[in-house]
């Protein structure tokens, strides 16, 4: 089994092996988690902690659900309202934290980099729940997931990440996984939502959604970061809806049978319309949902595996 | 008492020459110099056989940055006074930037005085062009001239209003005073912590495109067009913003620019995992940049290179790097890090202290930065193939931002003279 890591800290770090040690691994958990008693106990006694340093629903319960799946004690923290507002850095978080013990750490951070800091200056596993516009690694590692048990593989396929790629650390995570898995990967936005350098990453640009939508087997949708725009980046909503909003004329471009994909939450009639996300023929934007607990329980699987190889090699009892 | 340097390899920037010889001073000025075996040395009291080391003018350093007033615990005149004389630098041409500004007389005297005091390297003020940096009134830049100041600028703020401006430098010019701006668009760089393109969208940090050094240039160039005025760019960074400076200088404007040492040995992926001591301001740029501005160094185009000493604590270090703190300590890297271009066969010995030591010592109006008779004996003895690696716990500054941390290095001082008195190492 491949997967030598202490921290999940983005994509970037993660070879072919690693990635698919982690999605078959996460196979094993989808079954689990269609059965009547979810529960294992791979995460027994252990402490599992969510830091969460910026808004966020879906992820976190998420996360929390895989941790209490595996048996893990399960603690969320918010962030937002607590410390930081008074001041403590995160260094000083990290450091109240150690003297708490957890074994893993879940943490989102709206800088850019901020949980690979705190990864340095902590004694557990870490898990990048989203760090700024970074990296956003379980979400590209679930997408990987969809893709695989709705194409039968991961590779060789044309992709396309259409929308505001320049906020999105999923989209850097996902052109990051899918590129290493060797798929063909279009970019399709407006130049100010797709800036340049994006070219660099082997990656095919387009700003027409009709011509980058051609042929492709899988569409994944972004969401609009309309929180993180410092304005002016689209002339209106209504107008970028209408040339890249994603609708059953600008589907049709696409293979018959490309799926839809969407790491919500939707702006429905933004980015994409209402009846595609809910085609059941073609989204498979509620399946994204649930393999991301799989892949979560699978990942806080590997990483405590490793913390407790790691004690046991130190002569600390788990 | 006369003193004699013997056997050295003799760095002389104005000549452009770099020989075995002697070097003879008294009194805080050079006598002579001579080739070995050639001229005969003068009688005198002391000598010291140099066993070929270099000895070169000192470096004259503008732009460093001492916390004193107000940050004092970042860097004060005394520990940056250490950290020059072990650098090598025996002049530090200091920023307005602290807290309280100084762009006051009484300020300006202040920092004066305290430099005096404690500081064994000379000490030379820049004041602030406008009050409190601030960017709407210009300062009371015939006092402060008048009480020492040798430029006036408002460091990395750029001053937005162009009619402030060009009043500053209007008035400015009536008294043949140096401004020295910070070439960069505000509005195309604000909120950017970075270089823009790759390197940056992998990290996912807000980039600033190099083409914003670029426009700040060309609407400085035309101010000084408009007044006459003389000025400096502090850091000139990016291939793009050349051929803009060479043509201002073609036309005869009174421009000269400058560069930190940082800029011509690091590149934007120096970063690496958010490693924020490589923060600093301008950001780093990509590395066919870094090439283009070693070329107009070479040329004399980018005629200064600076250390752009800025300490900052670990605290203000320690943070997620868009957060971070932008600056870097230089003083006692500077020459180790010059010697990294030497030793790429670059930049020449003559060449780099015409960078460090002549230039600056020629645009403040300085008599230092020379190793000619008369000349201030501001000397630095060193070693340029000494190699060591930097621990930055040992370094003299308060602060230890230094992104050279654990790096080889080539280069060290053996001795800094100062007015023909030793102030670090020996002989």
């Amino acid at each position: 089994m491949s997967f030598a890591h202490a921290h999940l800290l983005g994509i970037e770090q993660l070879n072919p092996f690693d990635i698919i040690t982690l999605l078959d691994l996460a196979e094993t958990y989808v079954d689990l988690n269609r059965r009547d008693v979810k529960h294992s106990d791979a995460l027994t006694g252990l402490t599992q902690i969510n830091m969460f340093f910026e808004n966020s629903t879906r992820t976190q319960a998420s996360f929390e659900l895989a941790g209490k799946r595996l048996g893990a004690d399960v603690m969320n923290m918010s962030m937002q309202a607590s410390s930081i507002k008074k001041g403590e850095t995160l260094i000083d978080t990290a450091m109240t934290l150690n003297a708490m013990h957890p074994d893993l750490l879940v943490v989102r951070h709206p800088h850019s980099g901020a949980v690979d800091l705190l990864a340095q200056k902590v004694n557990c596993a870490v898990l990048n729940a989203g760090d700024g516009k970074h990296e956003h690694p379980t979400q590209a590692l679930l997408d990987a997931l969809t893709i695989r048990r709705a194409k039968g593989r991961l590779q060789r396929l044309n992709i396309a990440i259409c929308g505001d790629i320049a906020h999105s650390r999923v989209a850097r995570s996902n052109i990051l996984l899918l590129g290493k898995m060797e798929n063909r990967i279009r970019l399709i936005g407006p130049p100010t939502l797709l800036p340049s350098p994006f070219k660099d990453f082997g990656v095919e640009v387009y700003d027409d959604m009709r011509e980058g939508l051609k042929d492709v087997d899988v569409v994944m949708m972004l969401r609009l970061q309309k929180e993180r725009m410092d304005g002016g980046f689209i002339p209106s909503e209504r107008e970028y809806y209408h040339r890249y909003g994603l609708d059953a004329e600008k589907l049709s471009y696409a293979k018959p049978d490309a799926i839809v994909m969407h790491p919500g939450p939707m702006n429905r009639g933004v980015e994409i319309d209402g009846e595609i996300a809910d085609d059941i023929n073609r989204s498979v934007i509620q399946e994204q949902v649930e393999m991301g607990v799989a892949v979560r329980m699978a990942a806080m699987d590997l990483l405590a595996r490793n913390l407790r190889a790691r004690r046991a090699e130190k002569g600390v009892m788990v | 008492m006369t003193t004699l340097l013997t056997n050295a390899r003799l760095i002389d920037p104005e000549a452009g020459t770099d020989y075995r010889g002697w070097l003879a001073f008294d009194g805080g000025r050079i006598l002579a110099t001579g080739k070995e075996g050639a001229a005969p040395a003068p009688r005198v009291d002391q000598t010291f056989d140099c066993d070929g080391l270099c000895v070169a003018p000192g470096i004259v350093d503008i732009g460093v940055k001492v916390c004193e007033p107000g940050e004092r615990h970042k860097e004060s005149f005394k520990t940056a006074g250490l950290a020059a004389a072990a650098g090598g630098v025996t002049t530090i041409v200091t920023r307005p930037d602290t807290n309280p500004v100084i762009d006051t007389p009484e300020t300006l005297e202040f920092v004066t005085r305290r430099a005096r005091e404690v500081t064994p390297v000379r000490m030379h003020p820049m004041a602030a062009l406008t009050k409190g940096l601030r960017g709407d009134e210009m300062t009371e830049i015939g006092f402060l001239q008048d009480a020492g100041a040798v430029a006036f600028t408002d460091t990395t703020r750029v001053v937005q209003n162009t009619k402030v401006l060009s009043r500053a430098l209007t008035y400015a010019r009536s008294l043949n005073a140096l401004v020295i701006g910070h070439p960069q668009e505000p509005g195309l760089s604000a909120g950017s912590c970075i270089t823009g393109g790759k390197f940056a969208t992998l990290r996912g940090l807000p980039g600033v495109s190099p083409m914003a050094e670029r426009m700040g240039l060309d609407r400085d160039i035309a101010l000084l067009e408009m007044t006459g005025a003389k000025y400096h760019a502090d850091q000139i960074t990016t291939a793009r913003a050349l051929p803009a400076l060479e043509r201002a200088k073609k036309n005869g404007l009174d421009i000269t620019a400058g560069i930190s040492i940082h800029h011509l040995t690091l590149n934007v992926l120096d970063i690496a995992d958010y490693r924020t001591f490589f923060k600093v301001t301008p950001p780093l740029r990509d590395e066919e940049d870094r090439q283009a501005v070693i070329e107009a160094v070479a040329s004399g185009l980018i005629d200064i290179v600076c250390s752009m000493h800025t300490p900052q604590d670990e605290e203000s270090k320690r943070l997620p790097f868009e957060e971070a703190a932008s600056g870097a300590v230089g003083l006692e890297t500077l020459l180790p890090a010059a010697m990294r271009l030497y030793h790429a066969g670059q930049l020449d010995l003559p060449t780099l202290f015409r960078a460090m030591s002549l230039n600056p010592s020629k645009r403040l109006g300085l008599p230092s930065g020379r190793l000619s008779a008369d000349a201030p004996a501001d000397l630095v003895v060193f070693d340029p193939d000494a190699p060591f690696v930097l621990d930055r716990s040992r370094l003299n500054s308060k602060s230890k931002n230094t992104p050279f941390d654990g790096a080889r290095m080539e280069g060290r001082v053996r001795a800094t003279i100062v007015g023909g008195t030793f102030v670090y190492g020996a002989l």
